[in-house]
């Protein structure tokens, strides 16, 4: 049996193999799914749940492919933030009258919820802001462990410790990490990605001293899925521990933290269809207890006195002061529209989202699609030479149609790619191919208008 | 004329592809980088001024029509001015750019750049066409 965390590795991991081999499985491997995409009827009753999927924008029907930037919400989830406010509105795990306790069971329920979604305990979830607070939460913790007294230095990183990314992780899939890097003196080293911008695997960048290896399930700008089986496995052989950004992934794919053997986990909640303000972060429960805590105050404490303070286990530990509280409640409403559906349902609609985008925006002349070759989620970046993005989306939007456009937080990937900024569609339960189709048509009569036609 | 005719006037499509005084000049005596962090666009606009003439602006960098294009304007506009003239029209730009369309750049003082004017109603895009303007306010000061 694996051990439950690994810290410092043992003398014999250091003299054994130097690097350890890689098995790149292909990379449709880990992701086979058989469940039918949903059905034009599915997703027009599904519409039906989204007020603002039936808005205009400038005088045209809002055509939203940017839910990789921020899903839209279901009425459910919205009923559920307000019925709170309305009837059990009060603090949590504080106070002893009849709404506290109500307030409090529910919010223990959303956590118990979402930690079911992601094949997590209940006490492995902490709730944060969204998944770059997770991360920052992860990186601080992992720095205060160098002065938070002996019973954490096994988890400090030193002079000469490696922290590895890659190439096309978001910034706050990166930053986090330089300053951990630098407030500890460990070395930041990353995956490479190839001319595609899929990863470059090569067993040489996991050695003895790597310590954590941080990455992302889904890119954000290319919506490819990663093989993360490959890497968690060579980042635990030398002993790191593996922090997977799920931001991507959670509201599109079946995830099971467990089953992908990560030690750490982020995702957002307004990405899956619930409200801005909540995010969580999965963590082993061994490791969450073994981490000293990042933000320090109010409800995560046993016993304070004026020298000293004791901390609670996870999650509270890592969960000072007052939560959000109708955020979680409504998140846990938007895992229930999402189970409802069926996350294997979920996964092959967005799978033929992504076919219908790819295909259709390979079918344009001069259009370079990103990473057109991975097994992916339902989005696709892409970049016409000759149109700069911000006009490209000046000129969707004009006929209602919201991507997104620059660097989508990812300067290094389009650096690698030699590219400033892209355009990117992103679909959602929601989508439909009609809006495909006019969101194509769309990018093919924008070289007319920009003047970019052969 | 459509909105979106109206931001991308046919002018603006034409100096965006061919732009002014996008190449270095000599003698620079201030030049100032600016980059708009959403899209990561940048421009460096260097000066060279004698006395209270600027008799040179040249520039460099990349990002969408309207910024490319605004610097092009920009330096047509501005070549040949005085310092407090250059100043003036600074101030007016900005001002019609953050008026929402509700006060046009006056065509005797800007000439070709009153094709900037759709920009305004845009809010999200006066950034684009503030930036180049925004480097030579920062070289100005200098």
């Amino acid at each position: 049996m694996r051990q439950v965390w690994h810290p410092r590795p043992s003398p014999g991991q250091r003299s054994g193999a130097e690097h350890v081999r890689l098995e790149v499985p292909a990379r449709s491997k880990d992701t086979v799914n058989t469940a039918t995409p949903l059905t034009e009827a599915e997703i027009l009753a599904i519409r039906g749940d989204f007020p603002i999927l039936s808005t205009e924008v400038n005088g045209r029907p809002l055509v939203y492919l940017d839910s990789g930037a921020t899903a839209q919400k279901p009425l459910s989830v919205l009923d559920a933030e307000r019925e709170f406010y309305e009837r059990r509105n009060s603090a949590v795990h504080r106070g002893a009258h009849t709404l506290a306790a109500e307030a409090t069971e529910e919010f223990e329920d959303a956590r118990e919820s979402v930690a079911r979604f992601v094949g997590a305990r209940p006490d492995e979830i902490v709730w944060t802001s969204n998944a770059t607070e997770g991360i920052n939460l992860l990186a601080y913790a992992f720095s205060n462990a160098s002065t938070a007294g002996p019973e954490f230095a096994d988890l400090a990183l030193h002079p000469g410790d490696e922290i590895l990314v890659t190439e096309l992780e978001h910034h706050a899939n990166l930053i986090p990490w330089q300053q951990l890097a630098q407030r500890t003196g460990a070395t930041l080293r990353f995956i490479p990605v190839d001319d595609e911008g899929l990863l470059v695997l090569d067993d040489a960048l996991f050695t003895p001293r790597t310590r954590i290896v941080a990455f992302s399930h889904v890119s954000n700008v290319l919506g490819v899925i990663n093989p993360v089986a490959s890497i968690v496995a060579a980042a635990h052989a030398v002993g790191a521990l593996v922090v997977l950004d799920a931001c991507q992934s959670v509201p599109h794919l079946p995830v099971d933290v467990r089953a992908l053997d990560v030690d750490f986990a982020v995702f957002s909640g307004h990405k899956m269809l619930g409200p801005t303000g909540i995010g969580a972060l999965y963590g082993r429960r061994a490791l969450l207890n073994a981490l000293p805590p990042f933000l320090t105050g109010g409800s995560m404490i046993t016993t304070v006195t004026m020298e000293a303070a004791e901390f609670l286990p996870a999650p509270q530990r890592f969960e000072a002061g007052t939560q959000r509280v109708s955020q979680a409640i409504a998140l846990a409403a938007a895992v229930d529209y999402l189970s409802a559906i069926g996350m294997d349902r979920v996964a092959a609609h967005g799978s033929a989202v992504s076919r219908r985008l790819i295909d259709g925006l390979s079918a344009i002349a001069g259009v370079r699609v990103l990473g057109a070759s991975g097994e992916r989620v339902g989005l696709a970046s892409f970049d016409v030479p000759g149109i700069h993005s911000h006009d490209m989306g000046q000129f969707l939007d004009d006929r209602g149609i919201a991507v997104r456009v620059g660097h989508h937080c990812a300067q290094p990937l389009h650096r690698r790619l030699g590219l400033v900024s892209t355009t990117r569609a992103s679909g959602s339960i929601y989508t439909t191919d009609a809006e495909i189709d006019f969101f194509l048509e769309g990018v093919a009569d924008a070289r007319t208008f920009f003047g970019v036609t052969p | 004329m459509s909105d979106l005719d109206g931001l991308y006037q046919q002018l603006i499509l034409d100096h965006s592809k061919t732009p002014h005084g996008r190449h270095p000049i000599e003698d620079v005596t201030a030049s100032s980088h600016q980059v708009n962090p959403t899209c990561g666009d940048e421009v460096t606009v260097s000066l060279r001024v004698r006395g209270d003439a600027i008799e040179a602006l040249g520039w460099e960098g990349h990002g969408c029509a309207i910024s490319q294009a605004s610097a092009s304007l920009l330096s047509t506009l501005v070549t040949g001015q005085t310092v407090a003239e250059a100043t003036s029209l600074l101030a007016e730009f900005r001002e019609a750019m953050r008026s929402r369309g509700t006060i046009e750049l006056d065509e005797d003082r800007f000439g070709d750049a009153i094709a900037l004017n759709g920009v305004s109603r845009y809010v999200a895009r006066v950034k684009c066409a503030m930036l180049s303007w925004v480097a030579l306010e920062r070289t100005l000061e200098d």
